[in-house]
């Protein structure tokens, strides 16, 4: 099995061309491994979440404050993952069915897709950096700490109880990075490999790159794609899960409940705020009972 | 990239005497076997040493692969018949003239002689920088060495390409798709019937083949109905040389007149584009028209409609649109 492709090009030189297709059987049988072991562990061994976190819950008069439904994504998080979601679907599909069989003509879906993608996340990035709190998705301090905590109790060893998280789990924070990284990866290589092929928005132009940066910058975009089959299959299977299905179902409505965030969440680390509630003609958040 | 022209490196052949036992051999050696009809395209690649298989299942010695046969209301030609018998058979020259023009189009009396019409129809692309052993994205590479622009592209694609520019070499499949020939294909799954039309592939939808075959798939024969039989046919093939060379652009029509009428017809042609294109929108078009002069123009217009020619084939156009102008006035005269 190849990790990368070599083939020489005309004037001698041994150049990379592409990785080596048997890898996205790795990628796709290493996150099906995953889960299967994953579920095994929360089935069998895994200690229920308050094992994990003994920090006093909220006391009534505190909880009581905390409005009905917390606020968790605004619309326009929603719509943007929903909109990535597709296009990154597409993309995976249209890049990968061909190469386990399935014959159709996919680079026109392809490249659309991938520039659906990359407007989808152009407006995340500015929406996420002047309207959302934007280091709320970044892993701090505090997280790796209970990471430690979590880990040496998981082991049976004594540690301090982790405190209940921010916004995110160190696990989502984790995830966004890993998917910034392959995001951006995909998206930069992929925007210059549309020089190579007919699209009404550049020249075709083969000869932008030597073959040796070309060559690369197909390798960089075949480990990102075959490292988005990994991340989307274990992304479904978390959302799917019992114990996630809150934070899923809070990504399609926008808020989560009182009781959830109040076992979930730290109020320190994330405040909560009141659901946005459409009314006629205005907005207005829901008041927390008395 | 040095290309040796000396002995052919060492493979292992077989030499099946039924379809099942050449099935059983592609079956048993999968991506490892080559399969050899006439081996005018096989021993090409061989020789230049850029395809080198372990494994080589000559399916020469085949039998019921060989001949042509009356089936129900039609023929059918068995896959290693070669051309000259093609271009030969009685029957083949009576009702469908138009096969053995294209046939006899093709290639050189020796070549014909040796050349089958399995070959024929699934020989891969001529593109020499392909040939040439160049990683391109037809031999799995990530670039079209000929769309470039010092690209030498002038016998390449001006329609349907997609990332490669290549172009169907073969004189007798765009004959058959105006035949409505069915390719026969035995695999591991049973036998299927395909439409020749349907048989040849783009490289939108697999960018290294050029024809719908897997790995396993054997094409056993062409079968052609009778539905064109005695029809009115036309062939002509463009060439550098007329004595030996591959079409710039062919062109294959079958029309049925009604009176001075068009009341069916099946334009294709060929040399344009990777795989053979049939002009549907051009037989819609002149259909119930008559076979006249204005009809013959309005048809070369049309066919052209999307070309894109490259750096050094832009002649491709004026001379596809004049064959399919000729066509239409062929079948007239």
């Amino acid at each position: 099995m190849n990790l990368i492709e070599w083939a020489q090009n005309p004037w001698g030189q041994q150049i990379p061309i592409h990785i080596g297709w048997s890898l996205l059987w790795v990628s796709a049988i290493g996150a099906l491994l995953f889960l299967v072991v994953h579920a095994v562990y929360v089935k069998f061994w895994a200690k229920p979440v308050a094992a994990h976190s003994d920090a006093p819950a909220a006391a009534d008069g505190i909880a009581a404050q905390v409005p009905e439904r917390v606020a968790r994504h605004s619309l326009g998080a929603r719509l943007f993952h929903l909109i990535m979601a597709m296009a990154m679907l597409a993309l995976l599909l249209t890049a990968f069915l061909p190469k386990v069989g399935v014959k159709f003509a996919w680079v026109e879906y392809h490249w659309i897709a991938g520039i659906v993608l990359t407007v989808s996340v152009i407006y995340h990035i500015f929406h996420a950096t002047f309207w959302l709190d934007f280091w709320s998705i970044w892993p701090d301090k505090e997280d790796l700490e209970d990471a430690d905590r979590r880990m040496k109790r998981a082991m049976g060893q004594t540690a301090p109880a982790p405190r209940r998280f921010a916004k995110y789990p160190l696990e989502n924070k984790l995830y966004h990075l890993a998917v910034m990284l392959g995001g951006l990866t995909a998206i930069g290589t992929g925007l210059f490999m549309m020089k190579r092929v007919q699209t009404p928005f550049f020249t075709r132009n083969p000869y932008l790159f030597g073959d040796m940066t070309w060559g690369w910058m197909y390798v960089l975009h075949g480990l990102a794609g075959i490292g988005f089959v990994a991340l989307v299959t274990a992304h479904i299977y978390f959302a799917i899960r019992p114990e996630k299905l809150f934070l899923t179902k809070s990504m399609i409505f926008g808020w989560i409940t009182r009781e959830q965030y109040l076992a979930h969440h730290d109020r320190n680390r994330w405040p909560a705020v009141a659901e946005q509630v459409p009314t006629a003609g205005r907005t207005e958040s829901k008041k927390a009972p008395a | 990239m040095a290309v040796i022209h000396d002995v052919i490196p060492a493979f292992e052949l077989f030499q099946p005497t039924s379809v099942d036992d050449a099935l059983a051999l592609q079956s048993r050696h999968g991506a490892k076997a080559w399969v050899l009809a006439g081996g005018l395209d096989s021993f090409d690649w061989f020789k230049d040493r850029i395809k080198r298989p372990e494994v080589v299942i000559d399916l020469s010695q085949i039998k019921e692969l060989r001949g042509i046969r009356t089936v129900g209301d039609g023929i059918e030609i068995g896959a290693m018949t070669t051309l000259t018998e093609v271009v030969r058979h009685p029957m083949v020259r009576e009702k469908y003239s138009i096969l053995p023009n294209a046939a006899e189009a093709a290639a050189s009396p020796q070549i014909r002689n040796q050349g089958t019409i399995g070959g024929n129809v699934s020989q891969d692309a001529r593109c020499w920088y392909y040939r040439g052993g160049w990683p391109c994205y037809r031999a799995g590479g990530n670039i079209c060495y000929a769309d470039t622009p010092t690209g030498l592209n002038r016998e390449h694609a001006i329609l349907d390409a997609d990332r490669c520019v290549a172009v169907n070499p073969s004189d007798t499949a765009p004959a058959l798709i105006a035949l409505d020939a069915k390719m026969v294909i035995r695999g591991p799954k049973g036998e299927r019937v395909v439409n020749a039309e349907d048989y040849f592939i783009g490289p939108a939808i697999d960018i290294t083949r050029m024809t719908i075959l897997q790995p396993g798939d054997l094409l056993t024969s062409i079968r052609i109905p009778s539905t064109w039989a005695g029809s009115q046919f036309y062939f002509e093939k463009v060439r550098d040389r007329s004595v030996w060379d591959f079409a710039l652009v062919n062109v294959a029509a079958a029309v049925v007149t009604s009176g001075s009428a068009i009341e069916r017809i099946r334009l294709v042609v060929n040399g344009v584009a990777a795989h053979p294109v049939r002009l549907t929108a051009v037989e819609a078009a002149v259909q119930g028209k008559p076979c006249n002069e204005e009809t013959a123009e309005l048809a070369g217009k049309l066919a052209i409609e999307g070309a894109q020619p490259l750096q050094y084939n832009g002649y491709k156009v004026p001379l596809m649109r004049n064959l399919v102008k000729r066509a239409i006035r062929g079948v007239a005269a």
